[in-house]
């Protein structure tokens, strides 16, 4: 902010009270810290998810269980969509860095497609559970089940709603500072959801099956 | 298993049909006839005076971290008449219903009224208070022109105010929860409790905190972020460090009551079975995950407290705080075993031995650094040359009132203690004993130690007085008996009582409970009597108190821009340094000065969450699917200016100035 940050002047010099020659805070220049505080608050929101079905997630009240239930590999299917759109996120952001307006919208496009066909897979996957009788109703594992891996697809079907709109903004402005720091944003955001995910994967798929 | 779809709804109107209006409670009619007439000549006089405009310009649709600390102070001002309404109503009850005699509440609304006044005073009294004192004070006190996210900061308010607005409706529309302030299952799932009272509970209070939580981001980015240059962090002023805590504690407490009541409502709206009593359901989950929650909550309202303790303490006796550095590692210590205690809100819930004690000694560690802050005022005090104005009245009561409180805290943290006093009028004795004593007192000591900087002219010190003296007697005439009833074994939440013997106690508390209405009385008396004096009350200096912290380097109230030049800061206690070192305001060179701009976004949100929360209360899915995508539309919409800031010219900047110049100088 200020050039001198001396506070402790010579001796015999007044000392210097006020900033004199000010630069404004640059414009959104807390943005980035706000929004990481926001993650790790959103965190905590799984955190109880997670936590919910480590308690619950063994009360299968007489119905099915994990390995009457997942199918690993299109959960394994699933996983790569999400992980192969977090890879083309980062080359969006590498082509932003190099200020390339339409390669960087295209690398959005195809991330876009990731998550659209990850939110697919997982909603086939749920309408088949419901099928089957295995819905969030039947046992406190299932309501867990069902709201644990809903909420994260709840903030994949959100982050695909602001990938739209960013991509619009982009084409409306181009890569202004404001466009850029809201993209670094949903960079957080989209990185956070692919960690979230690995953390469901292997708690609630991989050791489902192990119990 | 419970459907929601065997509720009949109508495809317009939901659940809510006539009978839903309370016009059979005659109690309910005649407070909505007073709120009608009431808001009916308030929005007269608005009209009348053409104040809507000047509202909506300068006020609802603000930026300024100090209108928007103002407006959180008025609404928690407001919702502290309706919570103490309910308490007055139940302690007059409670006095009455003896020897056969019912009262004068049935149990439908008295269940009510005591989970309105729990559920009212904790998120909309004490929690606006405490938001707003921080919102006005943190930016000045660290050098700051505003917040980092001053539209955000817009937005955080009238999201509280929206869920305080959703619990008033309550009162007037349907019913409000029966449950006590914190719902548990299985009482508040939908096989108990099917009516309309969980659902504005929990929409209420998602609504305010959304508000709450991202407020807290705001005040932690503004604090780490937007230090004047030379603060380092243990150059802070102490309710900067207390606020930065608190703020901490809500962003990471907040998100899991948030997703607590999520899964609550699932249950309730959905059918799923995370805290019922069949198919595997864990009603206990609940009660671990609220007080996960809760018990920093507590942490919360009273952090900054200490903080208001420790600005004025130190301010009223003319000192440099005792124990700086030992004040801010009490503060971080508390912050973190805050989290590490909330079992002990349940040890009779069967958790075992090991435990409990486990729970209990973390409960008993937390009194070393409080009892460390208590003894660091003690010796700021200790040789002082000590003004007793009102702030450091409210102060010295707190110390004397507060003590006991945690005694009588640290005795609960005894399990097989509290296996006898639990749920007992003890444990409410022991809170409102800490709540009111410490919060609420520090909040008075803040209010009258600000009040000056916010508006330019003291608070009329009579009338605080007589505030002052009628509220410390009420609260412990109030209070004390409910300690002794807990001792012989009286429960909370009980409506009519066998015993009559037990009868004078609560006569003694109903007599308490009135001194603290006379307090109440004596407070907005005084407000308007200062309003009226405000000539005579009047600060032209910025610093009535001989102040410390930097707040009081600039004017009362200070300019929209708070500091022309940003401070350069050399010591703890800023402003005393520059006073003590020969400080010369500067006269000239001012600059034009880069501010956000005001948004009306943040009051259509809350709006539209208000729509939103009542829709789903009553089952009325249209509406509610049209609000969410109004809710949407909206925020987008915002996401597409990018104008939110201006200049204030450099003209102005020297009006401004020349004017505190010319003031100061006929001061002098």
């Amino acid at each position: 902010m200020s050039t001198t940050l001396t506070a402790e002047r010579p001796r015999g010099q007044a000392p210097v009270f006020h900033v004199v020659d000010e630069h404004a805070h640059p414009e959104g220049s807390s943005t980035m810290l706000g929004f990481w505080i926001y993650l790790m608050s959103d965190c905590l929101i799984f955190a109880v998810l997670f936590a919910t079905y480590g308690v619950l997630g063994a009360n299968y009240a007489a119905g099915p269980a994990p390995k009457d239930l997942f199918d690993l590999p299109l959960v394994a299917l699933n996983t790569a969509m999400l992980l192969f759109s977090s890879i083309t996120y980062g080359f969006a952001m590498l082509a932003m860095e190099k200020g390339r307006v339409s390669q960087t919208q295209l690398w959005l496009a195809v991330t876009g497609l990731f998550g659209a066909a990850f939110l697919a897979i997982e909603l086939y996957e749920f309408a088949h559970l419901i099928h089957i009788g295995a819905t969030p109703q039947r046992s406190a594992f299932l309501s867990s089940f069902f709201t644990l891996v809903g909420t994260h697809g709840l903030h994949v079907t959100f982050g695909l709603v602001w990938l739209v709109t960013l991509m619009v903004q982009v084409n409306k402005r181009g890569l202004i500072p404001a466009n850029r720091r809201r993209l670094m944003c949903l960079s957080l955001f989209w990185h956070f959801l692919d960690v979230i995910w690995i953390g469901v994967f292997t708690f609630v798929y991989l050791m489902g099956m192990l119990r | 298993m419970i459907d929601t779809s065997t509720v009949a709804t109508h495809p317009l109107f939901g659940r809510l049909t006539l009978e839903s209006f309370p016009y059979h409670e005659p109690i309910v009619v005649a407070t909505f006839v007073a709120v009608v007439l009431g808001g009916l000549a308030l929005v007269a006089a608005l009209s009348y005076f053409r104040l809507w405009g000047y509202l909506w310009k300068e006020w609802f649709t603000t930026v300024d971290h100090k209108r928007i600390g103002i407006m959180y102070m008025v609404l928690g001002l407001i919702m502290l008449l309706r919570g103490f309404a309910d308490a007055i109503m139940m302690r007059l009850q409670q006095a009455m219903a003896f020897g056969g005699s019912e009262g004068y509440l049935n149990a439908h609304h008295y269940d009510q009224i005591f989970t309105a006044h729990g559920v009212i005073m904790i998120f909309f009294v004490a929690m606006p208070f405490v938001t707003g004192l921080m919102n006005y004070v943190v930016p000045l006190q660290i050098g700051a022109r505003d917040v980092s996210f001053p539209f955000l900061n817009n937005f955080s308010f009238w999201m509280t105010v929206g869920g305080a607005v959703l619990i008033m409706v309550s009162l007037f529309v349907g019913e409000f929860a029966r449950t006590g302030w914190l719902a548990y299952p299985p009482l508040s799932n939908i096989a108990y409790s099917p009516e309309t009272g969980v659902d504005y509970y929990i929409w209420a209070l998602q609504i305010a905190g959304v508000g709450t939580t991202l407020s807290g981001i705001n005040l932690i980015c503004t604090i780490v972020k937007m230090r004047a240059p030379g603060m380092t962090m243990m150059k802070m002023p102490v309710f900067t460090w207390t606020s930065l805590c608190t703020n901490v504690l809500i962003v990471a407490s907040f998100p899991i009551l948030t997703a607590t009541l999520v899964l609550l409502s699932l249950d309730r709206y959905v059918g799923t079975n995370f805290f019922t009593n069949d198919l595997g359901g864990s009603p206990m989950m609940y009660v671990n995950l609220i007080w996960i929650w809760g018990h920093p909550e507590v942490y919360i309202l009273i952090l900054p407290v200490f903080g208001i303790f420790s600005e004025v303490t130190s301010t009223f006796s003319g000192k440099k705080l005792f124990g700086y550095t030992s004040m801010v590692y009490a503060t971080v210590v508390i912050t973190i075993l805050s989290y590490l205690v909330w079992l002990h809100h349940f040890f009779t819930m069967g958790s075992g031995a090991s435990v409990n004690s486990f729970f209990g000694i973390t409960t008993m560690i937390i009194s070393i650094p409080t009892g460390a802050k208590i003894f660091n005022w003690l010796f700021t005090m200790y040789r002082g040359r000590i003004r007793f104005e009102l702030p450091m009245m409210w102060t010295v009561a707190f110390m004397l009132t507060f003590v006991v409180g945690g005694m009588t805290g640290v005795l609960l943290a005894v399990p097989p203690a509290d296996f006898v006093l639990h749920n007992s009028l003890f444990l409410i004795a022991h809170f409102h004993n800490v709540i009111i004593g410490g919060v609420l007192f520090g909040l008075f000591a803040g209010i009258y130690y600000w009040w000056p900087k916010a508006f330019g002219f003291r608070l009329d010190p009579f009338w605080g007085k007589v505030s002052f003296w009628c509220w410390v007697i009420g609260f412990w005439v109030a209070f004390m008996p409910l300690y002794v009833l807990g001792l012989m074994g009286v429960t909370r939440r009980l409506r009519v009582f066998e015993d009559p013997s037990l009868q004078i106690w609560f006569q003694i508390a109903a007599v308490g409970a009135v001194l603290i209405a006379a307090g109440i009385g004596a407070f907005l008396l005084q407000i308007a009597v200062s309003v009226w004096k405000r000539r005579e009350l009047v600060d032209r200096t910025g610093d009535p108190w001989d102040g410390r912290t930097l707040e009081w380097a600039t004017s009362s109230p200070p300019p929209d821009y708070n500091f022309a030049f940003t401070p350069m800061i050399h010591d703890n206690d800023a402003w005393w340094d520059m006073k003590k070192r020969g400080y010369k305001r500067p006269l000239g060179g001012y600059k034009a000065i880069h501010m956000p701009s005001n948004s009306g976004t943040g009051v259509i949100l809350a709006g539209i969450s208000v729509v939103l929360g009542f829709a789903l209360v009553w089952y009325i899915w249209w509406l509610a699917a049209v609000s969410f995508v109004a809710l949407l539309a909206a925020a987008i919409h915002h996401t597409f200016n990018y104008h939110r800031d201006f200049h204030i010219p450099a003209d102005v900047v020297v009006r401004t100035e020349n004017e505190r110049t010319r003031l100061l100088s006929g001061q002098v």
